[in-house]
């Protein structure tokens, strides 16, 4: 959940002064004062982001680097597999994989990118986690690692169909980059790390910049008639439209990874029978999962009316039925869909596609569609 | 000859004889963003004053639109089912959102009028 402070307790990003400046409705996220919108509004921002390219400051995540002590990045790799689930001595250099740090329960404490920068790793956390990681990260991996919280740089997502071409003017090998590709580039002359990924379904990029260059940079990608900023709002309906988990909402730590239906995520070897089988925290809970299944399921949900159904609202097996069999995790209205769209938990009997549920919204039960994930086509640059 | 006053949650009523006609002011729509989803009460619905009346969900949240003055709906703009967006293009015009029987006038003695709702919003 994000965290509400005071105002004057709230911490600010290397761009805040710009986000004021082009008219950001600023609120308290994460501890953070963080722009919500812009006066284009959430449903333009999103829709500009689909067709064109959106700006985001996400300056508030955390980035870490993973320094092994020997000097080689094996051994970081393997120190790091105790505390995630997945296989990190498979990501070759210049990759980047999406991971979990699980806790003894096999729940999830956090979710995160992790990248291989040929002698040392590259994390990127979620804001409201962040401490926590890191403290996290000290007490199991010191003896392997220096664990190097670099609060010294900016986060800026550009993403979108041109996002490509408008970062291509800064940094010309843009381009040719894969999807989760991810490593040291000049951007506008910048010591940049940029990696080939988002959080909207979209192509696009995540550049970390030094904070003192971090708004030339974001004033420089928006000189470009392509590029808008983008607020929270947009953020949050973007990544429910692609699916993408909300940590603190859609996965927690009472949801393991085969609960959360990010079994993709966890690679064979970490699985039963892998070369590399458990060894992270809470493995026997995640890999009984795994070998016999959850008994229930995140999925994806439509409606057929257009009221949103929000986070929080409980579900039931039909329109009369008085035990609520799961809970809406994230919600809204999917602007590129132009319908409302949900996830949420549901018992793994009734999570198939198209099994019909209900959800109960004002005291009505609104009838909902178990459907695939990401709710649009992904467009990224495989 | 119709009089318009408002509300201090933002709704405006415009009443002519004992129907009053509500919606949210433009201030209210700017307030909320894009609308995507309007709930209206049933017709024939008594509503008691300050009682949730209505639903507007923007992308981002749903908020309640309360009843201004106690009556019954007599009749609801179809309009916004078919087009949410009219709330932000058109609020205090084609965006009204019902009307409603005035059960006792003295409630509208609360109300504000335009200039006085222009000092709320200032």
């Amino acid at each position: 959940m994000p965290v509400r402070d005071d105002q004057d307790s709230l911490k600010k990003t290397p761009l805040h002064a710009l986000h004021v400046s082009l008219g950001g409705k600023m609120v308290p996220f994460a501890g953070y004062d963080m722009p919500v919108q812009y006066p284009a509004g959430v449903l333009k921002e999103h829709l500009h982001t689909r067709n064109a390219a959106g700006l985001f400051d996400v300056s508030h995540m955390g980035q870490i680097r993973l320094l092994p002590k020997s000097g080689k990045v094996e051994d970081a790799a393997r120190a790091l597999e105790r505390l995630v689930p997945q296989d990190i001595l498979a990501i070759a250099p210049g990759r980047q994989r999406y991971a979990q740090f699980t806790n003894e329960d096999g729940g999830i404490l956090d979710d995160l990118m992790v990248a291989n920068f040929g002698d040392h790793l590259f994390l990127v956390v979620n804001a409201a986690c962040k401490d926590e990681d890191e403290a996290h990260l000290r007490a199991n991996l010191s003896d392997n690692c220096v664990i190097d919280s670099l609060a010294d740089r900016a986060l800026i997502a550009l993403q979108g169909p041109k996002a490509e071409s408008a970062l291509a003017k800064l940094c010309a090998e843009a381009p040719s980059m894969k999807f989760m590709d991810a490593g040291p580039h000049k951007v506008a002359g910048l010591a940049c790390f940029v990696s080939r990924s988002g959080y909207t379904g979209e192509d696009g990029f995540e550049i970390s910049v030094p904070a003192a260059d971090a708004e030339r940079l974001a004033k420089t990608l928006l000189e470009n008639p392509d590029v808008m900023p983008i607020g929270l709002g947009a953020r949050d309906s973007l990544r429910l439209e692609a699916g993408l988990c909300l940590y603190g909402h859609d996965i927690d730590t009472e949801s393991t990874p085969v609960e959360a239906a990010l079994e993709w995520s966890v690679q064979k070897s970490r699985r039963t029978g892998g070369a590399r089988a458990g060894g992270f925290p809470g493995a026997s809970n995640i890999l009984a999962h795994f070998d016999h299944g959850a008994s229930r399921r995140r999925v994806g949900l439509l409606a057929q009316g257009r009221a949103p159904v929000r986070e929080g609202a409980l579900l039931f097996a039909d329109a009369t039925a008085s035990e609520p069999i799961g809970k809406v995790t994230s919600g809204g209205f999917g602007p590129s869909l132009n319908a409302p769209v949900a996830m949420g938990y549901v018992p793994t009997a009734l999570s198939a596609l198209d099994a019909k549920i209900f959800a109960e919204v004002r005291g009505q039960r609104l009838p909902l569609t178990v459907a695939a994930m990401p709710f649009l086509k992904n467009t990224y640059k495989r | 000859m119709t009089t318009t006053l408002y509300t201090s949650d933002h709704e405006w009523l415009a009443i002519d004889g004992d129907v009053a006609t509500v919606g949210i002011t433009d201030y209210a729509q700017s307030q909320l963003g894009d609308v995507v989803f309007v709930e209206l009460p049933k017709i024939g619905r008594t509503l008691k004053k300050t009682e949730a009346a209505a639903v507007v969900e923007s992308v981002k949240a749903a908020s309640d639109i309360y009843a201004p003055v106690s009556g019954e709906v007599t009749e609801i703009n179809d309009a916004l089912a078919a087009e949410p967006a009219l709330v932000n293009s058109d609020a205090q015009g084609k965006a009204w959102f019902f009307k409603i029987k005035i059960a006792d006038k003295s409630e509208l003695g609360g109300l504000m009028d335009e200039a006085a709702y222009k000092a709320h919003t200032a």
